[in-house]
């Protein structure tokens, strides 16, 4: 029961909990075809990236227009255990160098190149879904926090670094096949991950995959630590010189952020069958801030349902307007920020709120002898 | 003279330029257990700059800082306010969003690192210190108050009393009764003489009054450096002093 109050402060907060996860576990599987419900898998692996802004930019003021970067790692670390499995010397038997990704034969490569080498095992590529995004989260955090570098410069070299990983991809096609990005994905340890029976069992996989991490970013925001993210936003130096290590808790939950970022990329892999640097870029790195915005990027379910959101409306308006929806998506981001900050998670609570308060006026006019004693005697 | 160890703090030859400008030169100060030494001054004298010097916010450019003969000097912030340094700024920075229980919570020492704070507690002890500290700032009966509804002076104290959760061997307190009434004042006042019981206090004031009542030692500062130290006494008494404060 505890426990239960550490991850669900308010009712409330159980509440909307529970209607989302009915709508994505319940709901949504029995009403959609197989193709739709893809999509919205799809979409869901971006709640993955939503629940880490809602730590470190939420929660923590870290505004990180990179976070495309991590996302992509953890796809590509999953593409890569992917695609050698695509690459069998069997299948690519017609290739002057069988045995390797068909990119790769392209670009006149003979071998397998060393990098590429771990991603024959299954248990190593799990393991460096999470590392790699973690590993240089944790690096270029420490490095920038520790020089107390912070808000619109953060975010600035965030993007930098988006705009520097994309480009890499694409200029090294032998190594990673390069603006194409990593196609023709067919099974996983020989399960076909495009039949439908599969995209069901990979939609569910995603949703508790979510819901789990959702449930642990709910935990740390409802610790001791989850305050002390709020007053790192609020009053850094008092945080400082209350003894605690500020660059560390930044670096830290710039790390979490980066891992859950890339675990999304890699169940994005699973769902959709290719990665290419077209997904982790500056603009998909600002998309997914938009996300998080519109969802609202204090509330963890709110971060989720943005993802939803936007991204049923992008691809309703896409179809019909696909030379607007830029402008609108633009449009969007620019009112949300600046008529509610908070996002459509911050009008529901605002909601409560004025009800609260014209309640409470309300009882302000009534007679004071029709108040007071069904106030303390309610059992009147 | 006494040996280093009679000291807990001890400062020398402390100081520190900006572009240039020495804000603070050859500062030397030494601070006894259990007494509340008060820093006064003109504006500018670089008074601040000292507590941010001791502190670690500002990087000093020579001298050292001895908190129980160990040099402080380039350590980090929070590494000196692990140490026993606590400090207090101008203006009260508390948590605005947070009760006043979890502003004091938030300021014990018991899991500050990373996995010390996901695995907090707040154990029976930890409840009964904030409490006695509540009630030793006079908040007692506002644990569940939202710290940013508080008056200008209680926040003044939650800020005292989230040092206090720290237990701290100096605690460092940056103009505590500004904007605060008389009666705050004389509060605050008395809750200086408390603390120091079983610490010393740095104080920065400039209300003469007030100094008068909680100083055992005063220092006074002009243009960086030590114009006069001593009792409150000597130090109105020095001509030095009546020069700057007059011919301001």
């Amino acid at each position: 029961m505890a426990f239960f109050r550490t991850l669900f402060k308010t009712r409330g907060e159980a509440v909307s909990f529970a209607c989302f996860a009915l709508l994505i576990l319940v709901i949504l599987p029995l009403a959609l075809p197989v193709f739709r419900l893809n999509l919205v898998g799809k979409y869901l692996s971006y709640g993955f990236v939503g629940i880490g802004l809602v730590l470190l930019w939420g929660r923590c003021g870290i505004l990180s227009l990179g976070q495309g970067v991590f996302f992509g790692l953890g796809g590509y670390c999953m593409a890569m255990f992917l695609k050698l499995e695509a690459s069998d010397p069997v299948t690519t038997a017609i290739q002057s160098t069988p045995g390797i990704p068909d990119f790769m034969d392209w670009n006149q490569l003979t071998a397998l190149p060393k990098f590429w080498e771990p991603f024959h095992s299954f248990p190593f590529t799990v393991l460096a879904i999470f590392v790699v995004p973690g590993l240089v989260a944790f690096l270029i955090g420490w490095a920038m926090f520790r020089r107390r570098v912070g808000g619109v410069y953060f975010a600035i070299i965030t993007q930098a670094i988006a705009l520097i990983l994309s480009l890499g991809i694409d200029g090294n096609q032998g190594y990673t096949g390069g603006r194409n990005g990593i196609t023709d994905l067919r099974t996983l340890m020989g399960w076909d991950i495009r039949s439908e029976h599969a995209q069901q069992v990979l939609y569910f996989i995603c949703v508790l995959l979510l819901l789990g991490s959702a449930l642990f970013a709910k935990y740390i925001i409802n610790t001791r630590f989850g305050r002390v993210l709020m007053a790192v936003r609020d009053q850094e130096e008092r945080v400082r010189f209350s003894g605690y290590d500020v660059a560390m808790i930044r670096t830290f939950t710039f790390t979490v952020a980066a891992m859950l970022a890339g675990l999304g990329g890699a169940l994005f892999v699973l769902q959709v069958g290719f990665m290419s640097p077209s997904l982790i870029g500056i603009v998909p790195s600002i998309e997914l801030v938009i996300f998080a915005a519109v969802g609202g990027r204090l509330s963890v379910v709110g971060a989720m349902v943005g993802c939803l959101l936007v991204n049923f409306s992008k691809s309703a308006f896409s179809e019909a307007y696909p030379d607007l929806w830029l402008y609108l998506m633009g449009g969007t981001f620019i009112a949300v920020v600046m008529f509610f900050p908070d996002g459509l998670a911050g009008l529901f609570t605002k909601w409560g709120t004025i009800k609260n308060r014209a309640a409470a006026l309300l009882a302000r006019f009534r007679p004071a002898s029709a108040t007071t004693p069904n106030a303390s005697q309610p059992a009147k | 003279m006494s040996t280093p160890k009679d000291y807990v703090l001890e400062v020398e030859d402390l100081g520190v330029s900006f572009d240039g400008f020495k804000a603070v030169d050859g500062f030397n100060f030494y601070l006894d257990a259990n007494t509340v030494h008060v820093i006064i001054g003109p504006n500018g004298a670089g008074k601040t700059t000292v507590l941010d010097l001791i502190c670690g916010k500002t990087k000093a450019t020579s001298g050292t800082v001895k908190f129980k003969g160990k040099e402080m000097r380039g350590m980090r912030e929070y590494c000196i306010v692990r140490a026993g340094i606590g400090r207090k700024f101008q203006n009260p920075s508390i948590y605005e969003n947070l009760t006043v229980l979890e502003n004091l919570e938030i300021s014990h020492p018991a899991g500050r690192g990373i996995f010390g704070c996901l695995l907090f507690r707040r154990t029976p002890a930890i409840q009964q210190q904030i409490e006695s500290t509540a009630a030793q700032i006079g908040l007692q009966d506002k644990l569940d108050t939202e710290a940013g509804i508080l008056s200008h002076g209680q926040k003044q104290w939650l800020e005292i009393g989230m040092l206090l959760m720290q237990e701290p061997e100096i605690i460092m307190l940056d103009e505590p009764v500004a904007g605060m009434s008389v009666r705050e004042r004389t509060e605050t006042a008395a809750l200086i003489r408390r603390i120091s019981a079983n610490r010393s206090v740095i104080v920065i004031e400039h209300d003469m009054e007030f100094v008068r009542e909680i100083a055992d030692r005063v220092t006074v500062m002009h243009l960086g450096q030590i114009l006069s130290e001593g009792s409150m006494e000597t130090v109105s008494a020095d001509p030095k002093v009546i020069e700057v404060y007059i011919g301001h």
